[in-house]
C-alpha cells in the first residue's frame, strides 16, 4: 500500500463527488428529509381508535359502559347507530376499526345478577393495531365488569370484599413509551445503510461502463489502494450524513443519548466503513450500473429495514431468517445505537456487536480488494 | 409508425434480456423481497421473555408464578436473585420485562388486602412493551379473580341460607365476546404481503424506467436514437411499454407466490387488481420518465429515485398506519399515489372489496396517472428538442 497513490485516488474521487453537485446535494439532503418526515410521521402508538357504538339496550347501564369508552384516550367514538347496517358500512369503509355492540337484554341481565355479554367487532386487517385495540377494549369491559361485580357483592355482603391483586407497571429506558424514541435511532441506521449503498454501489460499475476502468488499471494503482481510496472519499460524505442524523435526533427529536457519544461515533465509523466496502464490492461484481443499483437496493434497503431489528423484532422471525440476519451489519449497529441512546450501556455489554461490526468491515474490504484483483488479472 | 414502434420495443427487450444478470433481476429481487418481507415482517408478539424475581417465596407467589408460566404468553428466561442481576437481564436485552414479587405479597393476599406485583418493562421497543404489559395485566387479573372468588366464598360462609345450604348469591358478570373481521387470525403477514406487492411494483417500474433512459444519455446512444426517424412519442412508448410488461410480470409472479407460499387470503377480483395496476403504472412510469429528465447520470437517477421512493413508501400506510401520523402529514399522504394503490390492493386481498367500494381510489389514481404522465411526457419532449 502506497500512501501517495492512495491519496491520489482519494483526491480523484472527491473531485468526482464535488463536480456532481446534484448527487452530492441528494446525498446530504436525503438523510435530512427522511429523518424529518419519518421521525415525525412514523408511529406505532395506538390511540384514538375510531369506534362505532351500536346500543340495542338504551338504558342508563349501557350508557355507563359507553361512557367508559368515551373517557379512555384510546378510543374515539365516531358514530352511534340504531341499526346494524351502518356498522358494517363503517367497518368496510374503514371509518371505524372497532364496533361495540350492546345486546338488548344487557342491563336486565346485569341487574338480575346474571351474565351479560358485550360484543366487540374488530377490523383485523392491520393485525398489530387490532391486537393492541383488542387488549384495550377488553380491558375497559373487564374493569367495568369488575366494578359492577364488587358493587353488587358489597351490597349483598354488607362490607367491601377482597381487594384483589393488581400490577404496578414501570417502564424502563423509555418511560413515556414513545415509539419515536426507538424509531429515530433505528432510522439513523437504516438511512445510513441506504445512503452508503447509494453512494458506493455505482462507483466501480460507472468506471467500467464509461471505460475509465481500463485506464485506472493501466496505472500502478493496486486494487486495495483503489478500493481504500474510493472508500475514504465516500466515508467523508457518510460521516457528514451521520453527524446530520445524530444532531437531528438529539436536537430536533429530543431523543436523549444516555450512553457514551465517543463509543457511538466510533461504532458509527466502523459501520460506515463496512457498508461502504460492501457497496464497492457490489459495484465491482455488477459491472453495469443498472444491475449494481438493483443489487444495491436488494442488499441495503431491504435488510436494513427488515432484518436489522429496526421495528420488526428478530426473535419472532423464523429460524432461517434469523440466521440470515446474522450477516446484516445493520443488526449489530442498531443494537449498539439503540442501547447507547436509550439504555446508556457501553462497550462492556456491547463488545460483541462492536467486534462483529469490525469483522464485517474487514471481511468486506478483503473481498472487495480480491474482486478488483480478479478483474485486473 | 407501428413499424418504428415495434423496432424500438424490440430493441428495448433485447437490451433488457440479453444480459443474463439482467434477466435474473426480473425474477430474483422480487422473489427475495417477497420471501424476506413475508417471513420477516411480523409485529405479532406471541410470547414474551420475562425474568421472574420472587422476593416473597410464599405459596401465593408460587401460585402466581404458575399462572404466568402456564398462560402461554410468557417464557421465563431468567430468575435473578438480586437487583443487579435483574438490571443486567434488562440491560443486555435478555428479557422483555421483569416481574418482581416484593416481600409481603403472600401475606397481603392471605389477609385480603390489596397486593401488588411490580412489572418492569423494557420500553426500548414501545410496541412490544405495550403488548407485554397487556399480557401481564390479563394474567394478574385472572389470578386476582381466582383469589377473590376463593376469598368471597370463605367470607360468605358465615351467612348460610335458611335451609342450611351454602349461600349462593347472584353475582352479575360482564363478559366480552370479540370477533375479528377480515383477518380473523390476526396474522400480520396477511396485512403486509399485499403491501409488498405494491412496494415491488413501484420500485421496479420506477427505477428501471428512469435508469434505462438515463443510461442511453450517459453512454451517448440517445443522440443516435434521435437521428433516426423515430418520433418522440414513439420513443417514449417504446421505452415505457416494456416496463408495463415487466410490472405485470412481477405482479403475477409476486401474487402467485404469495398465494402459493404464504396462503394469503385473496377475497376479491383478480381482474380488478390487474386493472388497478395498469392505472397505477401510469403514475410510476410517468414518475420514472420525469426522473430521467432531471438526471444526467445513472448515479443521479438512482439518488433521485431513492429520494422520492422512500417517502412515498413510508407514507403509504405500508407499515406505519396513516391514522397515527400528525394531521399535517396525513394531509400530505393524500398526495401520495402509492397510498391509494395500497388501499386498493389490501382491499382486494383482505376485504374482497369491489369497484363499488374502491372507485374513489381508482379515480384518484387515474387522475394522478394522467397528470404525472402527461407532464413528464411534455418535459421529455421539450428536452429532446
Amino acid at each position: 500500500m502506497n500512501f501517495r497513490r492512495l491519496r491520489a485516488i482519494m483526491r480523484k474521487e472527491i473531485l468526482h463527488i464535488v463536480r456532481d453537485p446534484r448527487s452530492l446535494a441528494s446525498a446530504l439532503l436525503t438523510p435530512l428529509i427522511m429523518l424529518l418526515i419519518f421521525g415525525y410521521a412514523l408511529s406505532l402508538d395506538v390511540d384514538r381508535i375510531p369506534t362505532i357504538v351500536y346500543d340495542l339496550d338504551h338504558t342508563p347501564q349501557s350508557r355507563e359502559l359507553v361512557r367508559e369508552f368515551q373517557g379512555s384516550r384510546y378510543f374515539q367514538i365516531v358514530e352511534e347507530t340504531q341499526s346494524y347496517g351502518p356498522v358494517e358500512k363503517a367497518m368496510d369503509a374503514r371509518r371505524a376499526l372497532l364496533a361495540i355492540v350492546i345486546p338488548p337484554m344487557y342491563s336486565r341481565h346485569l341487574l338480575a345478577g346474571e351474565e351479560s355479554t358485550v360484543q366487540l367487532l374488530l377490523d383485523g386487517s392491520d393485525s398489530n393495531t387490532a391486537a393492541i385495540a383488542q387488549g384495550y377494549a377488553e380491558g375497559v369491559v373487564q374493569n367495568y365488569g369488575a366494578r359492577v361485580r364488587t358493587d353488587a357483592q358489597t351490597m349483598v355482603a354488607g362490607k367491601p370484599p377482597q381487594m384483589g391483586v393488581g400490577i404496578e407497571t414501570r417502564v424502563w429506558y423509555n418511560p413515556d413509551m414513545l415509539s419515536r424514541n426507538y424509531i429515530v435511532p433505528g432510522l439513523i441506521a437504516v438511512i445510513m445503510m441506504i445512503i452508503t449503498g447509494n453512494l458506493s454501489s455505482l462507483t466501480i460499475a460507472r468506471e467500467w461502463e464509461s471505460g475509465t476502468m481500463e485506464q485506472l488499471l493501466s496505472t500502478p494503482v493496486r486494487p486495495s489502494e483503489l478500493a481504500l481510496g474510493k472508500l475514504a472519499a465516500y466515508f467523508l460524505v457518510g460521516l457528514i450524513d451521520m453527524v446530520i442524523c445524530l444532531v437531528m435526533a438529539v436536537y430536533v427529536f429530543d431523543v436523549p443519548i444516555k450512553g457514551s457519544l465517543v463509543f457511538l461515533v466510533i461504532s458509527s465509523c466502523v459501520f460506515l466503513f463496512g457498508s461502504l466496502a460492501s457497496g464497492i464490492l457490489i459495484s465491482a461484481t455488477a459491472r453495469t450500473q443498472l444491475i449494481a443499483y438493483q443489487l444495491g437496493t436488494l442488499t441495503t434497503f431491504l435488510p436494513g429495514f427488515l432484518l436489522s431489528g429496526f421495528i420488526y423484532s428478530i426473535s419472532s422471525m423464523p429460524r432461517v431468517i434469523q440466521a440470515v440476519s446474522l450477516i446484516v451489519p445493520a443488526r449489530y449497529f442498531i443494537n449498539i445505537i439503540k442501547a447507547v441512546f436509550l439504555k446508556g450501556t457501553g462497550i462492556e455489554l456491547l463488545w460483541l456487536d462492536f467486534l462483529l461490526l469490525c469483522i464485517y468491515g474487514a471481511v468486506m474490504f478483503f473481498f472487495t480488494a480480491r474482486k478488483l484483483r480478479e478483474k485486473v488479472a | 409508425m407501428r413499424q418504428r414502434l415495434r423496432a424500438i420495443i424490440r430493441k428495448e427487450f433485447i437490451q433488457a434480456l440479453r444480459d443474463s444478470r439482467m434477466r435474473g433481476m426480473l425474477i430474483f429481487p422480487p422473489l427475495i423481497q417477497l420471501l424476506v418481507f413475508g417471513y420477516a415482517v411480523n409485529l405479532d408478539v406471541d410470547t414474551a421473555r420475562i425474568a421472574w424475581m420472587d422476593q416473597d417465596r410464599t405459596p401465593q407467589s408460587r401460585e402466581l408464578f404458575a399462572d404466568f408460566a402456564n398462560s402461554g404468553h410468557f417464557v421465563i428466561a431468567a430468575a435473578p436473585s438480586n437487583e443487579k442481576e435483574m438490571q443486567g437481564t434488562l440491560d443486555r436485552g435478555q428479557v422483555d420485562g421483569v416481574v418482581r414479587v416484593l416481600p409481603g405479597f403472600g401475606r397481603d393476599v392471605a389477609r385480603g388486602r390489596y397486593a401488588s406485583v411490580q412489572v418492569l418493562l423494557d420500553g426500548t421497543n414501545s410496541n412490544t412493551a405495550s403488548i407485554v404489559s397487556g399480557f401481564a395485566s390479563q394474567t394478574a387479573a385472572r389470578y386476582s379473580q381466582s383469589v377473590m372468588s376463593d376469598e368471597q366464598r370463605v367470607r360468605l360462609v358465615g351467612g348460610t341460607t335458611s335451609n342450611g345450604g351454602p349461600l349462593s348469591l347472584p353475582v352479575p358478570r360482564l363478559t366480552e365476546q370479540t370477533r375479528v373481521w377480515f383477518n380473523p387470525e390476526l396474522k400480520s403477514r396477511n396485512y403486509f404481503i399485499p403491501g409488498v406487492v405494491v412496494n415491488i411494483i413501484t420500485l421496479v417500474t420506477l427505477s428501471l424506467t428512469a435508469m434505462a433512459i438515463v443510461r442511453e444519455k450517459e453512454i451517448g446512444t440517445m443522440e443516435q436514437l434521435m437521428v433516426t426517424p423515430i418520433r418522440p412519442l414513439e420513443l417514449i412508448l417504446g421505452k415505457t411499454l416494456p416496463f408495463v410488461l415487466v410490472g405485470y410480470w412481477d405482479l403475477i409472479l409476486v401474487v402467485g407466490t404469495s398465494l402459493l407460499v404464504f396462503h394469503v387470503p385473496f377475497n376479491g377480483s383478480f381482474a380488478l387488481l390487474l386493472f388497478a395496476a395498469l392505472v397505477f403504472l401510469l403514475t410510476t412510469l410517468g414518475a420514472g420518465l420525469f426522473l430521467s429528465t432531471i438526471s444526467r447520470t445513472q448515479q443521479q437517477a438512482m439518488m433521485a429515485t431513492t429520494l422520492i421512493f422512500q417517502p412515498f413508501f413510508m407514507l403509504s400506510g405500508f407499515s406505519f398506519p396513516i391514522r397515527n401520523m400528525p394531521q399535517v402529514v396525513q394531509w400530505l399522504t393524500l398526495a401520495n399515489p402509492v397510498r391509494y394503490f395500497m388501499e386498493i390492493v389490501r382491499g382486494v386481498f383482505l376485504q374482497g372489496a369491489g369497484i363499488s367500494t374502491l372507485w374513489p381510489q381508482l379515480v384518484t389514481l387515474a387522475v394522478f396517472g394522467v397528470v404525472i404522465l402527461g407532464l413528464s411526457v411534455r418535459r421529455f419532449n421539450k428536452q429532446l428538442e
